[in-house]
């Protein structure tokens, strides 16, 4: 591996936008600067290229252009989806059910929401991250109004059985919003079929800008704005358009449409070979999240004996980027909430490290650390007193 | 999900070559603290001849800081006398390595105390009294030991 060269393997952090999708959005960075609300061709003919980008997204999760509505991410998707939808709708009742393995921008979305006098009710997981149906069923109440489970767990990349989902819901009436940042662009997802009404991504984990993302919002279901101001975005979402990232955003979507027959074979193979790899090749290990039911670009898998930031730093220290659930890579100081909730130890989940795979990955970057990392663990393990007393006991 | 935690020279080069890593086969005292749940646990073992320590070594599991601060309290103790070596504080650790983010100081209380334990488990099997003051300290360690 050249000294200069990285292996980027946080996909889930972030992505590299695509050279094409930075191509595209040059033009309103340069000379189509003009404003889509002026008066004049100059600026006004902006929203025809805006319409496009509109199409685009709208064409890859098969909604209706009129459905889609730019946001700055996931985070604000997230946020209005579920903050926008209870106030406008608190008359036909005030219980939420959300996954306990959601994201905090829908999380602490619905801990706003309880101080607004609304009830929460949070659906548990299985061993894999998947919300058991069962126990689903029996927090559905008749003033129930919106349920909130991500597209694939977060952390650990397990699909949730959002047909079962929204099959369930449809009887009921009640609205069903899932966050999709992780999968848009990794897993075909078609609203329509799977009678999803409102959704929530960002335009950077697929290879689009940052600061850009949207929120499908199923016609006839009423939201109301978090951002207010002037008419953009139907008078939905304030604020003048971030034009050169809504096209970037397009863009992305539709790369992603035109590419993911092909790069998904290659993720999951990517996938599957780094984790046998590891399974087969490190003792005291263990995949989180399900074997098969994930995205095509997950591999979270715990070390036993050791904590994630020493992991993580040795693997920087031979090229390799990567995240940890660990406490001490969280701020608070506390274990990865997710892998909690999913029974994980808490000593598993401190040894957690997420590999997260993109487009640009190769096999020579998965076969590279297939053949460092054992190493890595052995000399940690080497100082971990929780190996040494285990060796001791064996 | 991370965080960015930014390290200098001084604790990297301690990470990446940790002294005195290991178990000291038949110890003269061993100090034990920490638990995996709160992400750090370290054991240090250590060697006394005439009041002085002459061996030590020290096995932790913890993040980056953790390993650091083991490795050199170690180097900070190593020939020192008992009395000299409890007197060892967090921030002579954090010094030491000139310096752990804010975050992170925790880990340098964690190995200071790992040591003082060594140190009071070396003079309990020894016979030699423990002032008022050492037994107060032991307790507050595994007090905290028990919260975190």
């Amino acid at each position: 591996m050249a000294e200069d060269k990285f292996i980027y393997f946080d996909n889930i952090a972030t992505t590299m936008t695509d050279p094409e999708v930075i191509e595209a959005m040059l033009p309103y960075l340069n000379e189509k600067f003009g404003n889509p609300s002026s008066f004049y061709e100059f600026g006004s003919q902006i929203n025809d290229d805006i319409k496009i980008a509109r199409e685009q997204v709208a064409a890859l999760l098969n909604a209706d252009p009129d459905e889609i509505y730019f946001t700055s991410g996931s985070t604000e998707s997230n946020n209005w989806a579920i903050k926008g939808f209870a106030l406008a709708n608190q008359s036909k009742g005030k219980h939420l059910i959300i996954s306990s393995v959601e994201h905090y921008s829908v999380s602490h979305s619905a801990e706003f929401l309880k101080q607004l006098g609304f009830e929460i009710s949070q659906i548990p997981v299985d061993e894999f991250g998947i919300i058991k149906i069962e126990e689903f069923k029996k927090l559905l109440r008749a003033d129930t109004i919106l349920v909130s489970v991500n597209f694939a767990n977060g952390e650990v990349g397990s699909l949730q059985p959002i047909n079962e989902i929204t099959d369930i819901l449809k009887e009921r009436k009640i609205v069903f919003h899932t966050d999709a940042v992780q999968s848009v662009g990794y897993i075909p997802i078609d609203v329509k079929k799977l009678n999803i009404d409102m959704l929530g991504f960002s335009g950077h984990r697929f290879y689009g800008p940052k600061g850009t993302g949207a929120l499908y919002v199923k016609k006839g279901i009423r939201i109301l704005p978090l951002i207010n101001g002037g008419v953009q975005e139907s008078g939905k979402r304030a604020g003048t358009e971030n034009v050169p990232g809504i096209i970037g955003l397009g863009k992305a979507a539709e790369l992603a449409q035109k590419q993911m027959p092909s790069y998904i074979p290659k993720l999951t193979e990517l996938r599957n070979k780094l984790t046998d790899g590891i399974l087969e090749k490190i003792e005291r290990v263990k995949l989180n999240g399900h074997p098969e039911k994930r995205l095509p670009n997950f591999v979270n898998i715990s070390y036993e004996f050791l904590e994630g930031e020493s992991i993580l730093m040795m693997l920087i220290m031979k090229g390799i980027m990567a995240a940890s659930g660990s406490a001490c890579q969280s701020k608070a100081l506390k274990v990865s909430p997710v892998l909690t909730a999913m029974g994980v130890p808490a000593d598993l989940a401190q040894g957690s490290i997420l590999f997260s795979l993109g487009k640009h990955n190769t096999m020579e970057e998965v076969e590279y650390t297939i053949k460092e990392l054992p190493t890595i663990i052995e000399r940690l393990r080497m100082m971990s007193p929780l190996y040494h007393k285990f060796k001791k006991n064996q | 999900m991370t965080n960015p935690i930014k390290y200098n020279k001084k604790v990297m080069e301690h990470f990446s070559n940790p002294h005195n890593m290991g178990e000291l086969e038949n110890p003269d005292g061993v100090g034990e603290v920490g638990n995996p749940v709160c992400g750090d646990m370290m054991k240090i073992s250590i060697k006394v001849e005439d009041g002085i320590i002459t061996d030590i070594k020290f096995l932790t599991f913890g993040c980056v800081a953790a390993i650091a601060t083991s490795s050199v309290t170690t180097t900070l103790v190593k020939g020192k006398t008992l009395d000299e070596a409890e007197k060892i504080t967090r921030k002579a650790v954090a010094d030491a390595l000139e310096g752990l983010p804010p975050i992170k100081m925790h880990c340098s209380n964690l190995a200071s105390d790992a040591l003082y334990k060594a140190i009071v488990d070396y003079k309990k099997k020894h016979g030699i009294p423990l002032s008022e003051e050492e037994i107060g300290r032991e307790k507050k360690i595994d007090e905290e030991d028990i919260h975190e």
